[in-house]
């Protein structure tokens, strides 16, 4: 339905964008023991770091080879196999995840074939786990170095499993996008779990970046799941991958142990939740519990209550491919109008978005065109805080990164309850919104032309 | 890039730095920047220091030419405050794509300058250069050439890619670069012989407007503000400025000193954090600009700024006495501001611990200053759990640092102060003091602390990770002390210099082999002190116990 177009600028004005390594270290980052490791110059690592730190409020492990200039020219072998080894001695990991950035793809060092050596000259390292992902920051973007981090984990960390061998039918594989939240995952496992099934999570954020207070401090994560059962993920009845970019991982998952897999491209909304329920009934067998039908009948009237503010909205949206499918989705089926909308990179999702125009841009192409539609609601991540305030419309932040409100650890969007948190929440910005910059004065009406005002003031 | 490593090796020159000047011609050599450890260093880049240094001028567009990494995953992320121009918040890049990589940048550059030219008509362009790019030969020093030309408008390259070296490189290279192509290339419209240049300092949170009116009081005109709250043209008529007061350390001490090379342009080095140093940064600004022909009654006027202004200060921190009474605060930083504002937290009665910090003098500001940094360095090799055990061992009431270590201490229910530059809050000058003051009080009485450090009422009384982690490494160290072989390893491996990594063993058996007897003996053999050398004292105390039986030296 929507075309999708690319910006046609050289220069990038407030980047939507962020770059696909650091991508990949935060899928590391939901591994428990996991030490990501940035291929690159320190400040690869350092801005990424800060960032993630930013978001989340929580101390975040993630290490540089710390490439100098002529380290750079030579090669990085030798930081690549000092840097494994000083953390291996230095925080006893349980694995170390490592991603290629531009400097080091821009040299072209064969890092897989670095990690064979590293292992034949270091024998404590032969088994040791090591995951490559090559994600140069001039291509793609941050959901891409997710998708084809938990791809390549699956590749290299679950255990093949022979065709015809027994699975075991109450477990389930998760592979969730980047899009979702450490609450979002949460919010999962207790629907997953309350049909008697046993979930594991692949990434599992939830552990690991959800703001806990941890038994032991470590230098690595704090949490998430283990390298032991990702290796069992094989013998599971199915694989849920959620958000298009899982698709690659799921079908590596089916080749690799022949797990089937079912795929939800949206988690946000009615009737994507009607579709997850319904399957989980179904593998599970077990009919949808009480707390479910209550849950959907909740949602249905927060729907009810908040589409008199939802309704008509034309919303501006900027956001990664999956998480724009699903919030702008979920929105279009609320009445509201998506007439912007700007993502960072392709997704065979984004011809399938509820508007005209998809454009791979930045923020400043979605404040312009915001601007130029009129657009009375904006969501897109905290860098879009500048725009809102020019634009003076109300700003729902979603996305990566949240640096400057609390919480973003668990904010939900998943589940009848996490879709009913969050039209309530855009609901009261709309109202709060017209309380503060738009009630009507005795002028609001006054017409200084022959034609009826366009836009009259809501007064629902 | 020969160019570059020139202006490389001469920001390492800088003959302003105290460190440097003690340094022999080969160490000169090799620079002060540290040899980073792969998989063990923290910190940022050269480019992320030359981005910090100048993205505070607020009226320049700030463009970055190279893949999104460099400034999509970093834009909008220092609290520096304009009173003007927003447009340094907004954020320009090339985003280089892989037919960039492949077949050149700088075409893209020179539409991306144009852009912005068309958008946005600033008065100056900003072009800084990072990794890819200069990997791959873009010179941008040619096409912000000829943009300049094309456009008649100031394009300056800023050459600090992010591989060359640390923040501080960074800094530095910044400061060269203004030298280079802004500072001298305008006219202010008046002089006054008022006029002064700030150095370094970065207006984060708004604090220089704490101080500034202040100055406007004595009818001191800040000229120009390298960088905070800083305007293009300023920059470039800076060098008519009477004085000039050098902030934030030695970051762009090379900006200082040539002005002052250059220009006749007498500089200070000084903070406005402290009570003492703040009215201290006042006098020195009057004697100054009295020395370079101001009338010597603006020393009276400040003295009598000065005097009401402490008085003021004082008199506010007064009343917290009562509550910071017995309270002891473990003080953290390598930074400059945590030295200045030990002089005010000691006054308002609070206990400094962690650091053996006395009365702080201005003779002892220095060591000071070394201690905290050593500190610093002390606290980025910890692990959590040996952290919270120097926590507990302080038996400090509150910790004010800033970095990683505040997730610790807050998870160890630790109030926790942020003094880095992180923080929301502006502690500069008297108004400051009182601000950090408060913020302490706030941190220290607020009651959530007591319900978090009860267990849960289905948990053991004393079963949480912190009394684990107590007793684990009291077992630990029980078992060291019972074994004379491991006892003695665990002494040798004592650190004794953070920044290269020597441990106590090998500095004693230097001295043991080639009969050492100076610091600069240990340092030639074991590279020990090789850093920023405020372990000196802990070598030289070595030294003194040496040869005599090692248990004696082991603390």
């Amino acid at each position: 339905m929507a075309i999708v177009t690319t910006s046609k600028k050289a220069c990038s004005v407030n980047p939507l964008k962020m770059s696909q390594p650091i991508g990949g270290s935060f899928a590391f980052m939901g591994l428990r023991g996991a030490m990501p490791l940035l291929h690159g110059s320190q400040g690869c690592t350092s801005f990424g770091l800060t960032l993630f730190v930013r978001h989340f409020k929580e101390a975040v492990p993630m290490q540089t080879t710390a490439m100098s200039e002529v380290a750079t020219v030579l090669g990085g072998y030798e930081n690549v196999e000092q840097a494994i080894l000083n953390i291996y001695n230095r925080t006893k990991p349980e694995i170390i995840g490592i991603n290629s950035t531009g400097v080091t793809e821009t040299k072209g060092d064969d890092v897989e074939g670095f990690i064979r050596l590293i292992r034949q000259k270091h024998p404590q390292l032969e088994k040791f786990p090591l995951v490559y992902v090559a994600t140069p920051d001039f291509k793609d973007a941050f959901q891409d170095g997710w998708e084809k981090t938990v791809a390549r984990m699956v590749e290299v960390l679950v255990d093949p499993v022979e065709a015809g061998a027994a699975r075991d039918a109450a477990r389930v594989n998760v592979l969730p996008g980047c899009h979702l939240t450490p609450g979002d995952l949460d919010e999962l496992r207790t629907i997953i779990e309350d049909f008697g099934l046993k979930p594991s999570f692949l990434p599992d954020l939830a552990g690991s970046l959800d703001g806990h207070i941890p038994d032991e401090f470590t230098p690595t994560t704090i949490g998430g799941i283990g390298v032991d059962e990702i290796a069992t993920m094989g013998q599971a009845g199915w694989t849920i991958a959620v958000g298009a970019q899982m698709r690659r991982a799921a079908e590596a998952m089916q080749q690799k142990a022949g797990v089937p897999f079912r795929l939800f491209e949206r988690l946000c909304g009615l009737a994507p939740n009607d579709e997850f329920i319904a399957f989980l009934s179904e593998i599970s067998g077990r009919p949808v519990p009480a707390k479910y039908r209550r849950q959907r009948g909740q949602l249905a009237d927060a729907m009810l209550d908040t589409h008199f503010h939802i309704g008509g909205r034309r919303l501006a949206i900027g956001a990664e491919p999956d998480l724009l499918f699903d919030l702008s989705s979920m929105l279009h089926e609320m009445g509201a109008e998506v007439a912007v909308a700007v993502t960072t990179t392709v997704s065979p999702v984004l011809e399938r978005i509820r508007t005209q125009e998809v454009l791979i841009g930045d923020l400043e192409d979605l404040e312009e065109r915001a601007k130029a539609h009129d657009c009375d609601l904006l969501i897109t991540h905290s860098h879009g805080r500048q725009a809102a305030s020019r634009l003076k419309i109300p700003f729902y932040r979603a996305g990566f990164p949240m640096f400057d409100r609390l919480g973003a650890g668990h904010q939900l969007s998943v589940g009848y309850r996490g879709t009913r948190d969050l039209i309530f929440d855009l609901a009261n910005l709309v109202i709060a919104d017209r309380e503060t910059n738009h009630q009507p004065t005795p002028e609001t009406w006054r017409s200084t032309d022959s034609g009826l005002q366009v836009v009259p003031p809501q007064l629902h | 890039m020969s160019s570059m490593s020139a202006t490389i090796q001469v920001v390492f020159n800088e003959p302003g730095c105290g460190k440097n000047a003690n340094k022999t011609e080969a160490e000169r050599k090799k620079g002060c920047t540290k040899q980073l450890q792969p998989g063990g260093a923290a910190g940022g880049c050269a480019f992320d220091g030359a981005k910090i240094a100048l993205q505070p001028f607020t009226d320049v567009a700030h463009l970055v030419h190279g893949p999104i990494a460099c400034e999509g995953n970093s834009w909008d992320n220092r609290g520096s405050a304009s009173s003007g121009s927003d447009l340094w918040r907004r954020s320009f890049t090339t985003d280089m794509n892989e037919t960039d990589i492949v077949f050149g940048g700088e075409k893209r550059l020179y539409k991306a300058i144009k852009e912005v030219i068309e958008k946005y008509d600033p008065p100056a362009i900003f072009v800084y250069q990072t990794c890819v790019p200069a990997m791959i030969g873009d010179d941008i020093n040619a096409v912000c050439k000829a943009a300049a030309t094309k456009f008649g408008k100031p394009v300056i390259p800023v050459n600090s890619p992010g591989f060359v070296g640390p923040k501080n490189l960074g800094n530095k290279l910044a400061g060269e670069a203004l030298l280079e192509h802004v500072i001298g290339t305008e006219e202010p419209d008046y002089t006054t012989p008022y006029d002064i240049n700030i150095i370094g300092e970065y207006n984060l949170s708004g604090e220089f407007w704490q101080i500034k009116p202040l100055l406007d009081e004595l009818g001191i005109r800040i000229l120009s503000c390298i960088s905070g709250d800083g305007k293009y043209r300023e920059l470039a008529y800076s060098h008519r400025a009477k004085a000039a007061m050098m902030v934030c350390s030695k970051a762009m001490i090379n900006v200082a000193r040539k002005m002052e090379e250059r220009y006749g342009i007498p500089y200070f080095e000084g903070s406005f954090y402290g009570i003492q140093d703040s009215s201290d940064s006042l006098r020195e600004i009057a004697r100054l600009l009295i020395e370079r022909g101001a009338p010597a009654e603006l020393m009276d006027r400040t003295e009598a700024v000065i005097a009401r202004e402490e008085a003021k200060a004082w008199a506010a921190i007064e009343r917290f006495k009562p509550r910071f009474k017995d309270k002891k605060v473990l003080l953290i930083t390598g930074g400059v501001k945590s030295w200045s504002v030990v002089a005010a937290l000691q006054e308002a009665g609070l206990e400094i611990v962690g650091t053996s910090v006395k009365k702080s003098t201005k003779e002892d500001k220095e060591r000071i200053k070394e201690l905290m940094g050593q500190d610093a360095h002390m606290i980025e090799d910890m692990t959590p759990r040996e952290m919270y055990k120097m926590l507990k061992d302080a038996r400090a009431d509150i910790m004010l640092s800033g970095g990683k270590s505040q997730f610790v201490a807050l998870k160890a229910a630790m109030p926790w102060l942020d003094i880095n530059q992180e923080r929301s809050h502006a502690y500069m000058g008297y108004i400051g003091m009182v601000t950090l003051m408060e913020q302490i009080e706030k941190a220290l009485y607020n009651p959530m602390w007591a319900q978090l450090r009860k267990p849960a009422p289905w948990d053991e009384a004393g079963v949480n990770w912190q009394t684990k982690a107590m007793a684990q490494m009291d077992a630990q160290a029980a078992e060291i002390a019972a074994d004379p072989v491991r006892a003695e390893e665990a002494r040798r491996a004592k650190k004794i210099c953070h920044c290269k990594t020597v441990d106590l063993g090998t500095i004693e058996d230097a001295i043991a082999a080639h009969g050492l007897s100076t610091v600069d003996g240990v340092k030639e053999h074991t590279n020990a002190s090789g850093g920023c050398g405020a372990c000196k004292g802990r070598i030289e105390d070595i030294l003194a116990v040496q040869p005599t039986p090692i248990l004696q030296a082991a603390e």
